[in-house]
């Protein structure tokens, strides 16, 4: 019964996608939104949630570049089944090749859904650093996500980059070049940008969170320099990696720079306190609690992982 | 589809997820009767007697760095002191055997944990008995992985150490922390596109010494965390310097020696 209602669902989920893209009309939220939010650059919001079968995985923004030959893919979701609507949802605006699949980094609501792009002529590229961290990862995320996804896991497989990216490369998709940019260990240790200098739209990846706390899985301060450094990107506006699909930019950095500067400046002071970890991590960066979603679900353990990492500092 | 029916199905799908997420915790095989066989060697196991109390998050908040904290109600009587992640490959993560004069209060580690387990710490008392005190942790969501954060970093800054004192919260006794530097590397990562494993290097033992005292050595495994982590008490000796001697499965040899601080 269960996998009948999920097959419904998508099947629908498909179906309706399809038809309103094509009318271009206001859509329910069953539909898969692909939206032109530049000339020849769309935009998809995912929810602000946590993974779970119900929302297939489908909580990161995505997003693709249409050149005068050939698309790029900038994530893929979180699952098969969301690739697969948004590859659906793609086709009704553009019948082009995909020639690129870009991951901005190695989580499964950004890699997830690489299956369904796969195939001749396709190439995924990735920092240099992602070959490693999917390998160092990827097996732990399929069975952890088995656990809380069920079958909406079903088809999802790891697919590394065959291009990757030491510093930065730029991309043709025929008179249309997109740049990308590797950076230091920040929010993971394999962040890539994209930038569509046409339009000047910035595809950040989780380098930018929006709404939803940040999550540091690399380094708090690596996060504080690059957050630092991409404020110079010149763009006028960015496709955050989680939160509203649109933002003007560098303003849109402001609320995640104040979180990470309160974040460590909270966990130096427990530190230089003595206190233990433990202790830390359950008080750090609380005064920011108000202002952002999944606070509980992220602080704590970006907290955690950032006393790990200041401890370190001399004093 | 209308937003009423998709809220219905959406209802179900959590409805589902709940149940999966119980069974999965409550299905998986209880390892730890294999284990007291395996570690112990089948001895008798006295629980939460008081003689040992175990402090662990009731959530892992990130898989890689989960602090937890044995301590001992009687320090002079416990000779060694285990602790066990029961559903990790390696499940013992760390045995300390503790000198005989150090009389340590507590030791705070950080391990790795892979999924919902139940943590166990085992203390051998100076009679030989065993006792010991469990706890249930959740592991944290599914993002939240058991693997380093920087390899190289962690590379770059292998053996590296650092040590700090704390005033101790027990009169007489001394607080300190050793840090050492080291990825701590599982070998238990296959890469899931070459199909290859990263092969094992973590730190499998420390020695900590005030002067030509030990205050503990332990022998560890691949649950420790990256860039393993110790909080502890001791009664001081008088000794002036507090040394560490610390090894990896590959052969690595550290060493590190500090100036204690006199007495305030």
């Amino acid at each position: 019964m269960w996998n009948n209602n999920l097959r419904l669902f998508l099947a629908t989920f498909a179906v309706v996608a399809g038809a309103l893209s094509a009318a271009s009309s206001a859509a329910p939220a069953t539909t898969f939104q692909l939206v032109e939010i530049a000339p020849g650059v769309y935009a998809h919001q995912g929810e602000t949630a946590l993974m779970t079968r119900a929302n297939l995985g489908a909580i990161a923004n995505l997003g693709a570049i249409v050149g005068g030959e050939a698309v790029a893919v900038i994530d893929t979701g979180g699952s098969l089944l969301e690739a697969k609507a948004f590859l659906a949802a793609l086709r009704e605006k553009t019948q082009k090749p995909i020639r690129y699949v870009v991951n901005t980094h190695a989580h499964p609501d950004h890699v997830f859904g690489n299956a369904a792009f796969a195939g001749p002529g396709v190439t995924f590229v990735g920092h240099k650093n992602l070959p490693r961290a999917l390998a160092a990862r990827g097996a732990h995320y399929l069975s952890s996500f088995r656990q809380t996804m069920g079958d909406a896991l079903d088809g999802v497989s790891i697919i590394g980059p065959s291009l990757t990216v030491a510093e930065t490369a730029t991309l043709d998709l025929g008179d249309r070049t997109i740049d990308l940019q590797a950076w230091r260990t920040s929010h993971s240790e394999a962040d890539l940008t994209v930038l569509d200098k046409n339009t000047g739209t910035l595809f950040s990846g989780d380098l930018l969170f929006l709404q939803h706390v940040p999550v540091v899985d690399g380094s708090l301060l690596g996060f504080l320099e690059v957050a630092d450094r991409l404020a110079a990107v010149k763009a006028e506006r960015v496709v955050a990696g989680h939160g509203p699909m649109v933002a003007p930019w560098p303003k849109a950095l402001e609320d995640e720079k104040a979180y990470l500067t309160r974040l460590t400046a909270d966990l130096r002071a427990a530190i230089k306190k003595g206190e233990g970890v433990a202790a830390a991590s359950a008080d750090a960066a609380a005064s920011e609690r108000a202002k952002w979603r999944l606070f509980d679900d992220y602080n704590p353990r970006n907290a955690t992982a950032g006393f790990a990492e200041l401890e370190w500092e001399e004093p | 589809m209308t937003r009423t029916a998709r809220a219905t199905l959406a209802a179900a799908f959590f409805a589902v997820s709940l149940a999966i997420g119980a069974r999965a915790q409550t299905n998986a095989p209880d390892p730890w009767p294999g284990l007291v066989t395996d570690l112990f060697k089948g001895r008798d196991i006295r629980k939460a007697d008081g003689t040992i109390a175990l402090e662990a998050p009731t959530r892992a908040e990130d898989a890689a760095i989960v602090p937890m904290t044995m301590r001992f109600a009687d320090p002079a009587n416990v000779r060694v002191a285990t602790l066990v992640i029961d559903q990790n490959p390696m499940p013992m993560a760390a045995t300390f055997t503790l000198g005989d004069k150090a009389a340590v209060d507590f030791i705070e580690t950080r391990v790795r944990v892979n999924s919902y387990t139940n943590v166990h710490a085992v203390a051998e008392t100076r009679d030989g008995a065993l006792h010991s005190e469990m706890k249930f942790v959740k592991a944290s969501g599914g993002c939240s992985a058991p693997a380093g954060k920087d390899p190289d970093e962690a590379r770059a800054n292998m053996g590296k150490m650092k040590y700090r004192e704390f005033k101790s919260a027990v009169a007489g006794k001394r607080e300190a922390q050793i840090m050492i530097r080291h990825p701590n590397n599982s070998g238990l990562q296959m890469d899931q596109i070459t199909r290859a494993y990263t092969p094992a290097h973590y730190v499998d033992a420390v020695e900590v010494w005030q002067g030509d005292e030990l205050i503990f050595k332990m022998e560890g495994g691949i649950s420790l965390s990256e860039d393993p982590n110790f909080r502890f008490t001791y009664a001081p000796n008088g000794a002036k310097t507090l040394r560490v001697v610390a090894h990896d499965n590959q052969g690595g040899a550290f060493k590190a020696e500090w100036p204690i601080a006199e007495a305030s």
